[in-house]
C-alpha cells in the first residue's frame, strides 16, 4: 500500500499546517493584548509533525496531544474557537474555564484525552485505551506525543514497556525539537537517535524528518496501520526544532544563531508549499483561496471567543465528582459472551514457551540451554554458570548456578 | 452460609462483579496465574481468562495510567497494588491525572485501586503503610477503608459501580484473622456512610479498619469501669460522613479518634477541625487522638508494638476524656 498522499490529502495537510500557524499567530496577537490568561506555548516550526501524524488517524481512533499539538487537535476536528476560548479561560471553552491551553478532551465524539502538565503520563493512559479498546473489539489505534525532554521521565519507560508487553495498538510520536525548555537534547540523553530506545522495548521504530510533512504523514500512516493490524506499538522520532522559546516569556537566547538559521531555512510550511507548486498541485490562486478561508474562519472564531463571558465564580465549586452526570456504557464491538464464563474460562499456564526465541535467540540459547533441553530449558539440569567475563557452560566441576530466567523475581 | 474471612469477602466481591459485568477487568502485579501476593485474585484467571485478568510489569504508574485509559472507554478496571505501600509510586498518576479529570474536562474515571495495607504483621517500613491521608487530601478521589468482611464485600462492589476513582484499602492484619457470616447473593454497602458499631452515651470513639476492632476491645474494658463508649466505624474517609459523626458527638459530647496512620496530618486532625467548626458548643472536652507515632513503621516486634496504637492506649485516652 502506498502511503504517499493524494492530491486532496496534500491540500488537507497544507491547509491544516497553515491553519495551525494562523491559529497561533492569532493567539500571539491576543497574548500581546493581554487577552490570554496564562502562558502561551508555540509550535512554530513543528506544524508538520502535529498535522502529519494526526492526519494518519481515522476518526474513530483516539489521541492525546501535548501542549504544542494544536495542529493535531485541528485535524481531529476541534474548531479554532475552542482553542481560543481555552486560552482566554472563557465559560464557553471545553473546560468552561477550569483549565487552559490545549488541556481539554472529548471522550464521546472526537476521542481526545486531555493532557496534563506532567509529561509522560499520557503514555500508559493511551496504552490503556488501546488495550481496553481491543478488549471491546474496537479496531482502533491510539496515539500520543512526547518531547525529547518528556522522554526522560520514568513513566515514559513504564508506559511504553507496558504497551510493548501487551502488544497494544499504540503509536508514540517522539517529537525531538532539541530543546527541553533551555536544556539541549544531548543533556537529556546521550544518544543520537531517541528512537533507539524502542529496541529496549522490543518494538519497531522510525526516525523521520519532522519538517517534511509528506514523510511524517507517510511514516505515521504506515505505523498506524501496522499497529491496527496487531503488530504492537511503534515509536516514531520526528526530528525538528522548536523555533520560539519554551513559552512567550522565553526569548530562547540559548539557541545558537547558526542552529536557528539552519532550521529557519527548513520551515515545514514553506517546504511543502514549494513541493506543491513544483508538482503543480497548487497555484497562487489556490493558495490565496486557502488563506482567505482560514482568515474568515479565524476572524469569526476569534470574535466569538472574545465576546464570550468568563465563567461564573461559583463554578469553581462544581464538578469534582460524577454524581450521575455521566452515563457510562462501554461500546462493545464483539460478542460479550466471548469474555464471559464459560467461554472466557481457561486453564492457567506459565507462558514461558517462547523463551529465548527473540533477537539473537540462537546465540543466547546456545549459551544457556544444554542439548537435550526443550525451549524453556526443561529436561536438563542447570549447567550454566556466570563469571565476571560472562556466562559459560559448566564443565561439571564447579558448583552450578541456576540461569537467571529460573530465578524468582524479587523487589 | 459458612463464615468467610475478610480476604475471601474481597475475592468474592471481585469475582461477583466480574461475573455480573463484562466491563470489569483486573490488572496488577502477579494477579494472573499466581493469584496475587495474598491470593486475593486466585481462581479469577481460570474463570475469566487472560483478557480480563492482566499481569503487569512492576510499574505502578503504568498500572494506574492504563486502568484510567480503560475507564475512559466505559470499562471498570480494578487495579491491584501488590502492597498498598507501592501506591505512592503512582502518586502523580493518581492525584494529577486520574483525580482531576472529571473536574477539569468532564472525564469520569470509574476505576478502583485496591491493595493490602496496614501494620501489625511485622512487614517493616515498606510493607505496612497506611497512606490513606495522602489521598484524602485529593479532591476527585474516594477513599474507602473497611473493617469487616461484610463491609469489605459490599463496599468493594459499590466502589466498582461508582463512576469515580475509588481507593480501596484492605488491612492485611484482618485478611485472615476475622471471619463473618455474610449473606449469599448480591448486596452493596454505600460509600460515604459511617456505621455505629456499639452504642454508648459517655463518649464517641471514631475509628476504621483494624483499629475499629481495637476500639471495640477498649470499649468493652471501659464498660466494665462504667464508661459507655459509642464506637463508630468511619468505613469511608473521603467523603467523610460528617452527619453520623456530629449526631453521635451531639449525644456524647466527647470524641476520641483512633487510627493506625501516623498522627501529624492524619484524618483525626481533620475530624477535630470539623468538630470545632460544627459542634464546638456540644463538646465537653478536647478532641483526643490515639494514633501511631510520627515515625516510619519499624520492623522489630517490640518497636512496632510501641509504634502502633492498641486497646490499652485507647482505654487510657478514653478514661482521660471521660473525666471531663
Amino acid at each position: 500500500m502506498s502511503m504517499q498522499p493524494t492530491r486532496q490529502q496534500h491540500h488537507d495537510l497544507y491547509y491544516y499546517m497553515k491553519l495551525n500557524r494562523a491559529v497561533e499567530d492569532t493567539m500571539v496577537k491576543l497574548f500581546r493584548q493581554n487577552k490570554i490568561v496564562g502562558g502561551l506555548y508555540s509550535s512554530l516550526g513543528q506544524e508538520a509533525i502535529s498535522v502529519g501524524t494526526a492526519y494518519a488517524l481515522e476518526r474513530r481512533d483516539w489521541m492525546a496531544p501535548m501542549i504544542r499539538n494544536i495542529g493535531a487537535l485541528l485535524v481531529k476536528g476541534v474548531p479554532p474557537r475552542d482553542i481560543f476560548t481555552q486560552h482566554m479561560a472563557k465559560y464557553t471553552s471545553p473546560t468552561r474555564g477550569k483549565d487552559g491551553t490545549s488541556h481539554f478532551g472529548d471522550l464521546e465524539n472526537l476521542h481526545i484525552v486531555s493532557p496534563i502538565s506532567m509529561l509522560g503520563d499520557l503514555i500508559p493512559v493511551m496504552a490503556g485505551v488501546a488495550i481496553g479498546a481491543r478488549y471491546l473489539g474496537q479496531k482502533i489505534v491510539t496515539m500520543t506525543w512526547i518531547g525529547d525532554g518528556g522522554s526522560s521521565t520514568g513513566v515514559f519507560h513504564e508506559g511504553l514497556n507496558f504497551a510493548a508487553v501487551q502488544k497494544a495498538p499504540f503509536v508514540l510520536i517522539l517529537e525531538n525539537n532539541q530543546w527541553a525548555y533551555s536544556t539541549p537534547v544531548l543533556r537529556q540523553a546521550p544518544i543520537e537517535n531517541l528512537a533507539d530506545r524502542a529496541k529496549a522495548y522490543g518494538i519497531d521504530s522510525y526516525v523521520v524528518d519532522g519538517n517534511d510533512v509528506v514523510a511524517v504523514y507517510a511514516t505515521a500512516k504506515e505505523a498506524v496501520e501496522r499497529a491496527r493490524a496487531g503488530k504492537g506499538p511503534i515509536l516514531i522520532e520526528a526530528k525538528t526544532m522548536r523555533m520560539l522559546g519554551h513559552a512567550q516569556h522565553d526569548p530562547a537566547e540559548y539557541v545558537p544563531k547558526e542552529m536557528r538559521a539552519f532550521w529557519e531555512s527548513r520551515d515545514p510550511i514553506t517546504l511543502h508549499e514549494e513541493l506543491l507548486f513544483s508538482e503543480k498541485l497548487l497555484d497562487a490562486k489556490g493558495k490565496q483561496e486557502i488563506e482567505a478561508k482560514i482568515e474568515a474562519l479565524l476572524e469569526k472564531d476569534r470574535e466569538l471567543a472574545e465576546n464570550s463571558p468568563l465563567p461564573p465564580p461559583e463554578l469553581a465549586a462544581e464538578g469534582v465528582y460524577c454524581e450521575g452526570c455521566h452515563k457510562i456504557e462501554p461500546k462493545w464491538e464483539r460478542p460479550v459472551a466471548e469474555v464471559m464464563p464459560p467461554k472466557a474460562s481457561t486453564k492457567p499456564a506459565w507462558p514461558a514457551t517462547g523463551y529465548a526465541t527473540g533477537h539473537g535467540a540462537a546465540r543466547v540459547a546456545a549459551q544457556f540451554i544444554p542439548a537435550g533441553a526443550d525451549a524453556s530449558g526443561n529436561g536438563a539440569g542447570p549447567l550454566v554458570r556466570a563469571t565476571s567475563k560472562g556466562v559459560a557452560l559448566s564443565r561439571g566441576k564447579k558448583k552450578p548456578i541456576k540461569p537467571a530466567a529460573s530465578r524468582r523475581p524479587g523487589r | 452460609m459458612a463464615p468467610v474471612t475478610f480476604l475471601e469477602a474481597v475475592r468474592q466481591a471481585i469475582f461477583e462483579e466480574m461475573e455480573r459485568d463484562p466491563a470489569v477487568v483486573l490488572l496488577g502485579e502477579d494477579v494472573n496465574v499466581y493469584g496475587g501476593a495474598f491470593k486475593v485474585t486466585e481462581g479469577l484467571l481460570e474463570r475469566f481468562g487472560w483478557e480480563r485478568v492482566i499481569d503487569t510489569p512492576i510499574s505502578e504508574s503504568a498500572i494506574v495510567g492504563a486502568a484510567c485509559g480503560m475507564s475512559y472507554l466505559g470499562l471498570r478496571p480494578i487495579a491491584e497494588m501488590q502492597f498498598i505501600d507501592f501506591i505512592v509510586c503512582a502518586f502523580n498518576q493518581i492525584t494529577n491525572f486520574v483525580a482531576k479529570g472529571h473536574y477539569l474536562w468532564g472525564a469520569p474515571a470509574p476505576m478502583v485501586i485496591r491493595g493490602p495495607s496496614g501494620g501489625g504483621v511485622h512487614g517493616g517500613p515498606f510493607h505496612s503503610a497506611n497512606p490513606e491521608t495522602y489521598f484524602v487530601h485529593t479532591p476527585g478521589l474516594k477513599v474507602v477503608y473497611p473493617s469487616t468482611p461484610y463491609d469489605a464485600k459490599g463496599l468493594l462492589k459499590a466502589a466498582v459501580r461508582d463512576n469515580n476513582p475509588v481507593l480501596f484499602f484492605e488491612h492485611k492484619f484482618l485478611y485472615r484473622r476475622i471471619k463473618e457470616e455474610i449473606p449469599a447473593g448480591d448486596y452493596t454497602v454505600p460509600l460515604g456512610k459511617a456505621v455505629v458499631r456499639r452504642e454508648g452515651r459517655d463518649l464517641t470513639i471514631l475509628s476504621y479498619a483494624a483499629m475499629m476492632h481495637t476500639s471495640l476491645e477498649a470499649a468493652d474494658a471501659l464498660a466494665k469501669e462504667g464508661v459507655e463508649a459509642e464506637v463508630i466505624d468511619l468505613r469511608t474517609l473521603l467523603p467523610l460522613d460528617e452527619e453520623t459523626i456530629l449526631q453521635s458527638v451531639k449525644k456524647t459530647n466527647k470524641c476520641l479518634v483512633v487510627h493506625e496512620d501516623t498522627k501529624t496530618g492524619g484524618i483525626a486532625g481533620e475530624i477535630a477541625a470539623v468538630l470545632c467548626e460544627k459542634a464546638f458548643g456540644d463538646l465537653d472536652g478536647p478532641v483526643l487522638r490515639v494514633t501511631a507515632l510520627d515515625t516510619p513503621v519499624p520492623y522489630a516486634p517490640p518497636l512496632e508494638e510501641y509504634f502502633l496504637p492498641n486497646a490499652q492506649k485507647v482505654f487510657n485516652a478514653a478514661k482521660e476524656l471521660a473525666r471531663y
